[in-house]
């Protein structure tokens, strides 16, 4: 492990605390609006506090135009939620990043996750010209020489204080050529990753096998393996993330499960359905949490309950993972 | 070479108001071989344009000429008589056609007739594919022969994003004709463009470099690529002192 500061944390905030503590981490989502509300943040962070160890908080996700992620990191922070902020390689090159670094670092923020960005062609903006200036591993290992050298991604010295972040990187172990992502995963930790938050897992005998590698080359040692999971609202989402959405296969036994929770409500009854799926979605959840938890180097869970933040709560709950620990 | 596509005929008739002898210049090299711009289409484009403006009651004098090269002056003094009783000189050579003929013929009006599209090849017969994106920094010797630069559309040097999947980008291409959208009705009778799948282009890469035992090469990481040899260095530019003539006076 790389250079520490003085309390012995690399940037001492409470997911770095959690996890180096030994404790089964819990992150959450939090996408910003597509408006100048802050009190939409502030009722989502209301779902959200006490129930998870961070929050993160989506960099125009899905390449649609919001609130950016240090602005909503900010609010996050004023309503009591430590942010796990996220930063893709699509909209800033290597200057805009190191800014918003310096900024985020001085508003509080002690968590920042590299993503690569979904393609604008998915978003609100698909005649946008893209940066992609530099890659994740990249950014990855920028983060960690601002942090641990001391030093802008040009090799010149801050003068001053250094932003000094808990790393984070996200990783699709069923995306392809699936047997390449355990060595991509290898190549982020050498860069300088922390930690590391999965794609949505519902395939757990697929994830096990990555996770065989995973340990094979010894990676849960040197980072944390955070699974990602998420409710199912309906067999319609179950369908869809099977049929369109990369790096998510979804077993036939959970959409089986998703249609059959709603198979004895007559379909008028469009309330008493859509609420008997959402709670199997919830049901199905916990369960994929338990069986995560079992395999050897999972050290935490990542909850996306996108749009849908009121199912954290009974989610963790149900998991048996409330209350969240309070490490100093 | 250099792959172009014709713009649509309405486009380059917009061009033409306010003129009314139009030259139409085709150029005998990369355009020709991607049947964009040569002489043939050269005279279709010109027979084209004197029958549409015919149609509209306002005909305009259309005559086509083609050299050998748009993009070397010696080619293009050779149609200087042509070019001095055009109007409006229509260049379906590539870009740098476009830019020869504009600074060889300063007082003339010079447009477009093309797309200049990419740098491809073409992959089988009637189907051109991007391959090279000119970045000035080549890095085909890192992965194997197949440019992420050019074939990737996040422009990855680190192994491939979560969007690959059976050996497919999530990132599709819109299908195009003349640079329009090819559009089809869908089962709710919606006008949608033609969606046509991508490759993979780091899926592409280690397949190759499984196949030749080369896989240790996608666990090193590239450092940030330097781009100021590419576009983002302003305007490039190539000096060889061994080649220039040397001044005898």
């Amino acid at each position: 492990m790389s250079a520490q500061d003085s309390n012995g944390y690399k940037s001492g905030g409470n997911l770095e605390k959690v996890l180096r503590g030994g404790y089964f981490a819990v992150t959450g989502e939090l996408g910003p609006p597509q408006n100048a509300d802050g009190d939409h943040i502030r009722k989502k962070a209301s779902h959200l506090r006490g129930v998870v160890d961070a929050v993160n908080i989506t960099d125009n996700q899905t390449a649609v135009v919001r609130m950016s992620s240090l602005g909503a990191a900010f609010v996050a922070i004023q309503e009591g939620l430590e942010p796990v902020m996220q930063m893709t390689c699509r909209d800033r090159n290597r200057l805009a990043m190191q800014a918003d670094f310096l900024s985020a670092y001085a508003s509080g923020v002690r968590n920042m996750l590299a993503l690569t960005g979904d393609h604008q062609s998915f978003g609100n903006h698909p005649t946008a010209k893209n940066v992609h200036d530099i890659d994740s591993l990249q950014l990855i290992r920028m983060l960690r020489d601002l942090r641990d050298e001391k030093k802008f991604e040009c090799g010149e010295a801050i003068k001053g204080q250094e932003p000094r972040f808990f790393i984070g990187a996200a990783a699709a172990p069923e995306a392809g050529p699936t047997e390449y992502r355990p060595y991509r995963l290898a190549k982020k930790v050498e860069a300088g990753a922390d930690f590391v938050q999965t794609q949505l897992v519902y395939n757990v005998e697929a994830f096990k096998k990555f996770m065989e590698v995973v340990r094979q080359l010894g990676l849960h040692e040197k980072l944390f393996i955070l699974v990602g999971v998420g409710p199912l609202k309906g067999p319609a989402m179950a369908r869809y993330m099977r049929d369109f959405v990369p790096g998510i296969t979804m077993p036939d036994h959970i959409i089986e499960r998703m249609e059959n929770a709603a198979a004895n409500i007559p379909k008028e009854e469009k309330n008493a359905r859509n609420q008997a799926w959402r709670d199997e979605g919830i049901k199905v959840c916990i369960e994929i949490i338990q069986q995560v938890r079992d395999i050897e180097g999972v050290a935490g869970v990542h909850v996306m309950a996108i749009e849908w933040e009121e199912a954290v709560r009974p989610i963790v709950d149900g998991a048996g993972l409330l209350p969240r620990p309070a490490v100093d | 070479m250099i792959v172009g596509e014709q713009k649509p005929l309405e486009e380059i008739k917009g061009f033409l108001d306010g003129s009314q002898k139009v030259l139409v210049v085709g150029c005998g090299t990369c355009v020709t071989v991607c049947f964009a711009g040569g002489e043939k289409e050269a005279q279709i484009l010109a027979a084209s344009l004197r029958m549409s403006t015919a149609l509209t009651g306002a005909p305009k004098e259309v005559t086509d000429v083609t050299v050998q090269r748009q993009c070397e002056w010696e080619y293009l003094d050779l149609i200087k008589n042509e070019v001095q009783e055009a109007d409006i000189i229509v260049s379906i050579a590539c870009g740098i056609g476009v830019q020869a003929m504009a600074k060889h013929f300063p007082d003339k009006w010079v447009v477009p007739g093309l797309n200049t599209t990419f740098l491809g090849l073409p992959e089988e017969q009637g189907i051109w594919t991007e391959q090279c994106q000119a970045c000035g920094n080549c890095i085909l010797a890192l992965t194997g022969g197949i440019c992420p630069i050019a074939r990737c559309s996040k422009q990855l040097l680190n192994g491939p994003c979560g969007g690959s999947e059976k050996g497919l980008c999530e990132v599709k291409r819109i299908k195009r004709e003349h640079g329009l959208p090819v559009m089809q009705t869908d089962a709710r009778g919606r006008k949608t463009p033609v969606i046509e799948d991508v490759d993979c282009a780091w899926h592409l890469i280690h397949e190759r470099l499984k196949a030749l035992g080369k896989l240790d090469m996608l666990t090193q990481i590239q450092p940030p690529k330097d781009w100021s040899t590419a576009r983002d260095g302003g305007p490039r530019r190539i000096v060889r002192e061994d080649l220039m003539l040397l001044d005898e006076g």
